[in-house]
């Protein structure tokens, strides 16, 4: 669960978000949507402790500040778009990585950590994938892998920036119904941000919509939502 | 069958390590069989010339090239994973340049204090370039704690590193011909300046920067994903590379303080490392980078020797072909 009380975002003297009020609930896709530059990055880095809000709080699980890196890591788990491709390196091994919270200080992975990284590997349909290199595999498989690696670390919260962005139209479609799987049947709060407005509104069961420099929170089905939306895109209300 | 393969490439490295140690310390102005060699180091010989040369001389030297050989190979690992930058080294944070400057001032104003003997020189020298190069990683790391962006760090280091090579050159176009001399000798590198009574030092420097090392394995694992994805899994940004610049002053700072700038080993032999065990796990590679710096070393030692030409060329000359044969290799793919 992730609260934003009173939030405010932005670079510099340049506010992006002010006074946003939400509550991401466990078991629920969100996907914030926004104008390029509107802040959705921003958001959810900051979210995700990569970066800083210029006002109020973000409250992760009931907790507003964390003791340590490793804490947080145990709390919310983050993916964006940077392609990882480290020469000699397994799909399994990297997975593994995300069992880092958990494990001792040379990151040995145990038994159960296997199984669980085995059973990520499973969860986005990349078994077969567990013992090839990330230099062999194209951008959507990465994409599964990465997101396989923040199943490992066990998350009741999962960020994703921009994650359907290399992937061709059925694979976007395939990997929102993933995500919608991890927040349903796995009661995650998963929470990501994207560009393509149809794609969101038809999968996601929240819409988070920055219309600067307000955020509010529309349920995907409504359909006062659509309309929302293309107002804030200056679309005509029948394009979506 | 990953695993047989790495612990097979290790203890094939380590007999490599130890035969030749054994050739290292009959290599020489004087050459000296292995058979002698092993009877010096068992006590088992009876001319005192050849124990003197194999125990009080050569095993030393011996000794700094595997010690030299790990530190650098090992720091340049890290300075790799760290800032995931294949051409990284040890040095690339002005670690040397630090120490050229500082041995520089000193070779240059020794003579105003009246001149000094040969082991306060020496002595001095080590001394001045211990202070140079952690002073440089000191300005590098406190300016580094304030930046986020790791790139903005390398940067900085490079171009510092630039700024004190262009103030080494104007205190070396200043300098008397003597002075120059010594100085330039220094910038040569030598394996075999350190003396009975300096080894432990340099051994228990050796020692601390490796422990370190050792301790931010799990950091430098999740670093190969990236400073914004180690973060999110835990990774501690101003406390892990803090540990890795203080293991990289002592291991990179502390070869050059006694051995003088050594080139090309701690940024070709992590490459070597990586293609020899076929894996990007700092558990792995942290030791195979550590006995492949040591074997290398050893070889280029007694190459240095039988040619009578400063180790730092061979270094140069054998670390360049492997960085042009990696690069070529894996055009493709990142550190």
């Amino acid at each position: 669960m992730i609260e934003l009380r009173n939030v405010g975002i932005g670079y510099g003297s340049r506010e992006l978000v002010t006074g946003a009020d939400a509550t991401f609930a466990p078991a629920t896709l969100t996907a914030i949507i926004g104008r390029n530059g509107a802040g959705k990055s921003t958001l959810l880095r900051a979210v995700a402790g990569l970066g800083k809000i210029t006002a109020g709080e973000i409250v992760i699980d009931g907790k507003v500040r964390f003791e340590s890196a490793m804490e947080r890591a145990r709390a919310i788990a983050f993916v964006n778009t940077e392609r990882i491709r480290v020469a000699n390196m397994r799909c399994r091994d990297l997975v593994g990585l995300g069992r880092a919270p958990y494990t001792d200080w040379a990151g040995r992975l145990g038994k159960r950590d296997w199984a669980i990284v085995d059973e990520a590997l499973d969860t986005v349909g990349m078994s077969d994938y567990a013992m090839r290199t990330l230099d062999s595999m194209s951008d959507g498989e990465c994409q599964r892998v990465m997101i396989a690696r923040a199943l490992a670390q066990d998350t009741p919260n999962i960020l994703l920036d921009e994650p359907t962005s290399f992937l061709d139209i059925p694979n976007r479609y395939q990997l929102m119904e993933l995500l919608g799987m991890l927040a349903r049947d796995k009661g995650k709060t998963v929470i990501l941000s994207t560009h393509e407005l149809d794609i969101a509104l038809a999968t996601a069961d929240n819409i988070a919509l920055i219309d600067t420099p307000r955020l509010s929170l529309l349920p995907a089905s409504a359909p006062s939502t659509r309309a929302t939306v293309a107002q804030a895109f200056n679309l005509p209300a029948n394009l979506l | 069958m990953k695993k047989s393969r790495s612990l097979i490439i290790f203890i094939a490295l380590s007999l490599l390590t130890v035969l030749l140690l054994l050739l290292d310390l009959g290599a020489g102005s004087v050459t000296i069989s292995i058979g002698d060699v092993a009877d010096a180091l068992t006590g088992n010989c009876d001319n005192p010339a050849i124990a003197k040369i194999v125990i009080d001389i050569r095993l030393i030297k011996g000794v700094v090239a595997i010690l030299a050989g790990m530190a650098l190979s090992v720091s340049g690992l890290q300075m790799q994973t760290l800032f995931r930058n294949p051409l990284a080294g040890p040095y690339v944070l002005g670690v040397s340049s630090g120490a050229s400057l500082a041995v520089a001032l000193f070779i240059l104003g020794a003579p105003l204090t009246g001149g000094l003997s040969g082991t306060a020189a020496s002595l001095g020298m080590t001394g001045a370039a211990l202070i140079g190069s952690g002073a440089v990683l000191a300005l590098v790391g406190i300016v580094g704690r304030r930046i986020k962006d790791i790139m903005v760090v390398l940067i900085l280091g490079i171009m510092v590193s630039s700024g004190i090579s262009a103030i080494v050159q104007i205190l070396q176009y200043l300098s008397t011909d003597e002075a120059l001399k010594s100085f330039v000798i220094w910038t040569m590198g030598s394996l075999g300046n350190v003396t009975s009574e300096q080894l432990p030092v340099l051994a228990a420097v050796m020692a601390t920067g490796l422990l370190l090392a050792v301790a931010t394995i799990k950091s430098l694992n999740l670093l190969l994903l990236g400073e914004e994805y180690a973060v999110t899994m835990g990774y501690d940004r101003r406390r892990s590379r803090t540990i890795v610049l203080i293991s990289t002053t002592l291991l990179a700072g502390g070869v050059t303080a006694f051995c003088g700038p050594i080139g090309f080993v701690g940024l070709a032999l992590p490459h070597v490392a990586r293609v020899l065990f076929a894996t990007s796990d700092h558990r792995v590679l942290l030791p195979g980078a550590a006995l492949t710096g040591a074997v290398v070393m050893l070889g280029c030692d007694i190459v240095s020797k039988s040619f009578v030409i400063p180790v730092n060329a061979v270094t140069s000359l054998a670390g360049i072909p492997i960085v042009i044969w990696i690069v070529f290799r894996n055009r493709r793919i990142s550190v």
